[in-house]
């Protein structure tokens, strides 16, 4: 228990010191300040992987059997997902957006949540791979709501004809489209495969693939959603700031199935 | 190691001035190597540009008035009366020419704060004196240095980050919403100074495709030569507007060119993709009724003009910044001198102690003289050996004293009480 805490406090460091980093980078942009925010989170990350690894350990199972470790998973596969991305992309000014949400969902994580287990019994590969890939979808949607959120911003800054110094460091409007399209198309890839292997564990539990589920139905609801998004984004009508807040206002219903439909409304995702 | 700078710049002579006395990369050459041939300098760097000239040098020790000689130099170089640079020369010394140089190299000290070309114009001059041979261990050493504090100061404050230009803001504008402008186009509307500016950084900034179109045929073909764009027609313009990503317009009209029901038949043709509009145009050549559409972005003159000034004052503000990693760079010189000193310094003191010794002995060798040679010799070892005995503790006290100020103390005073410097001059 006392390594475990350990870990998760140096991880609440880590990721609290690359944000602060990532801020700073934000209104002054000096390298040093930018690789500091890269290697806290880079540290952030290597730490909460064994904080996860240590939880498995101590409730003997998978590490998201509760909606802690499920946040917890969903935190590090987002900071991973956006470190994937800054890396490729080369582009530092979207950590300061990304991290309050690594860090409001690590924190709640392990500070708000009651650990308990899923009902019915959460245990094989299927099941693994079922949580892990939807959770990653998640993360995925996560990122293609800062990226549209952030075009938001600057869109309205640029039609207002008002930069100041933010808008002259943010990435630019059809990188940030394309970061969130990307995004998306992940996170489609993900929920299809892990809404499947859902399906597969379910026949096995239950001996059906369908059951009337809360969580089935917010998780197609999803689906459609974010493929209502993709398909939008390239018509005339929809392309630009529209699609964008098509991509933020769906993250509400992703943000509604974690929270609501998991600890209230789900018979078997439900968290105790 | 004395340092010196004498030079002018646009703050000290006009424009004038600053052209009779520039030089070209082989006056360059050539004065350096006159004033090392003539003892005036025994390192030196001529860094001249459109804005400054200024010849930075390490004298010999002995020369009393360094500044003085070059100074003659410089008119005599450029066949003027020395009285003519007078009021117009700034001269540093020491430390002062370091900070000068780093600023220099900076941007700090550019007639447009933060400027990019300066950098590459030291790094020149630099590679120019060093291929000649005119520079050596201290020059070297400085203009690493200055580049080094160059590269820093760009990558670390927003010193040159923004433009301050309305043409190269505009250009900027666009990467804000296309990113990288290779696989995107530009359609020029007239042939105005600022609209050809524009069109310079869109070609440097590697534009994908490129269309101009002017109300006289003859100008329009012209410019699209000079551009190495296409032409359109005058008179086709409406349609194509579904092309471009930017649309650059400078027309003398006191109608608009563009009008809301013009663009909005193209926003449909073009399936509502972004358009950026730079109406450089004075009366404006867009209705601004344009701006409320959609994916549509508008920037007339005075729009660009605020960003322009508005990153102008974002520079300014990023001087403190700036200072801070020239005054470190400064402060690195230092200490590296501070290291070169204490060598020589120690040097100069293991020499006067073997002079003293060897002195010492000569006088007393007489009183010893019933000793057997090798008595003698092995006396004369142990003497040695006590000096270095004596000097190994402060020598290595010395050496690893991490305060620069007390080190500088130290060797000062070494130097002061041994007298090391007496017999130099």
């Amino acid at each position: 228990m006392t390594n475990y805490l350990v870990l998760v406090l140096a991880t609440l460091a880590c990721y609290a010191a690359s944000l602060g980093c990532y801020v700073r980078f934000l209104y002054a942009p000096a390298r040093p300040v930018g690789r500091a925010a890269t290697f806290a989170l880079s540290g952030g990350l290597i730490l909460h992987y064994f904080a996860l690894l240590a939880r498995s350990h101590m409730i003997h199972g998978v590490p998201y059997d509760d909606l802690a470790g499920s946040l917890s998973l969903f935190a590090w596969l987002l900071a991973a997902t956006y470190l994937c991305l800054e890396l490729v992309l080369r582009q530092k000014t979207v950590g300061a957006f990304v991290l309050p949400v690594v860090l409001a969902l690590f924190v709640f994580a392990h500070a708000f949540a009651t650990p308990g287990t899923a009902a019915p019994p959460a245990r094989g590969a299927i099941f693994a791979l079922h949580v892990t890939l939807n959770i990653l979808a998640y993360a995925a949607f996560a990122l293609s709501f800062v990226a549209s959120l952030i075009y938001l911003i600057e869109n309205r800054m640029l039609r207002d004809r008002r930069l100041g110094p933010l808008g002259w460091r943010f990435p630019a409007l059809d990188a940030l489209e394309q970061l969130s399209r990307s995004s998306v198309r992940v996170g489609l890839a993900s929920l299809t495969i892990g809404v499947a292997t859902g399906f597969v564990w379910a026949h096995r539990l239950l001996g059906r693939y369908w059951d009337d589920d809360w969580k089935v139905g917010i998780t197609l609801l999803i689906f459609a959603a974010y493929a209502a998004y993709l398909v939008l984004a390239r018509t005339g009508t929809w392309r630009g700031a529209r699609a964008s807040a098509l991509c933020v206002a769906n993250f509400v219903f992703v943000i509604f199935s974690y929270s609501i439909v998991n600890l209230y409304l789900s018979r078997f995702h439900r968290y105790l | 190691m004395e340092l010196v700078l004498i030079g002018l710049n646009h703050r000290t002579a006009t424009l004038e001035l600053r052209e009779r006395v520039a030089f070209n990369a082989e006056q360059a050459c050539m004065a350096a190597e006159q004033l090392r041939a003539r003892g005036i300098l025994e390192e030196t760097l001529v860094l001249s540009t459109c804005n400054r000239s200024e010849l930075y040098g390490v004298p010999p020790e002995t020369t009393a008035d360094s500044a003085a000689a070059m100074e003659l130099f410089l008119a005599s170089f450029h066949r003027m009366n020395p009285d003519e640079l007078g009021g117009s020369l700034y001269r540093h010394r020491d430390l002062d020419v370091v900070r000068h140089l780093y600023r220099v190299a900076a941007g700090l000290d550019s007639m447009l704060l933060g400027e990019a070309e300066i950098l590459g114009q030291v790094r020149e001059a630099y590679r120019i004196a060093l291929d000649h041979g005119a520079t050596g261990p201290v020059l070297n050493r400085m203009f690493q240095g200055a580049l080094e504090v160059g590269k820093r100061v760009r990558s670390e404050t927003e010193i040159g980050t923004r433009p301050v230009s309305v043409a190269f803001a505009g250009v900027k504008l666009s990467e804000r919403i296309f990113g990288s402008l290779k696989n995107h186009s530009a359609l020029i509307l007239g042939a105005g100074d600022t609209g050809e500016l524009v069109v310079t950084h869109l070609r440097d900034r590697g534009i994908g495709g490129l269309r101009v179109s002017n109300r006289s045929i003859e100008r329009g073909r012209d410019l699209a030569v000079r551009f190495g764009a296409e032409t359109v027609a005058w008179e086709n313009v409406p349609k194509a507007l579904a092309w471009p990503d930017m649309v650059v317009t400078s027309v003398t009209s006191a109608e608009p060119v563009l009008t809301r029901a013009m663009v909005e038949r193209a926003m449909e043709a073009r399936g509502n993709r972004a358009l950026l509009l730079i109406d450089l145009g004075v009366p404006r050549n867009v209705e601004p009724g344009v701006a409320g559409l959609y994916n549509v972005y508008l920037y007339n003159i005075d729009d660009l003009q605020e960003i322009v000034e508005q990153n102008k004052r974002a520079r300014a503000a990023e001087i403190p910044r700036a200072e801070t990693i020239v005054g470190e760079h400064v402060d690195k010189f230092l200490n590296w001198q501070a290291g070169v000193n204490s060598s020589v310094v120690l040097a100069g003191l293991r020499e006067r102690l073997a002079a003293e010794r060897e002195a010492f002995l000569a006088a007393r060798m007489g009183d010893l003289a019933h000793l057997p040679a090798a008595d003698r010799a092995r006396v004369a070892r142990l003497l040695e050996e006590f000096v270095d005995r004596v000097l190994l503790d402060p020598v290595e006290r010395l050496r690893g004293e991490r305060e620069l100020r007390r080190k500088l103390q130290n060797l000062e005073a070494l130097r002061d009480l041994f007298r090391l410097d007496q017999g130099k001059s």
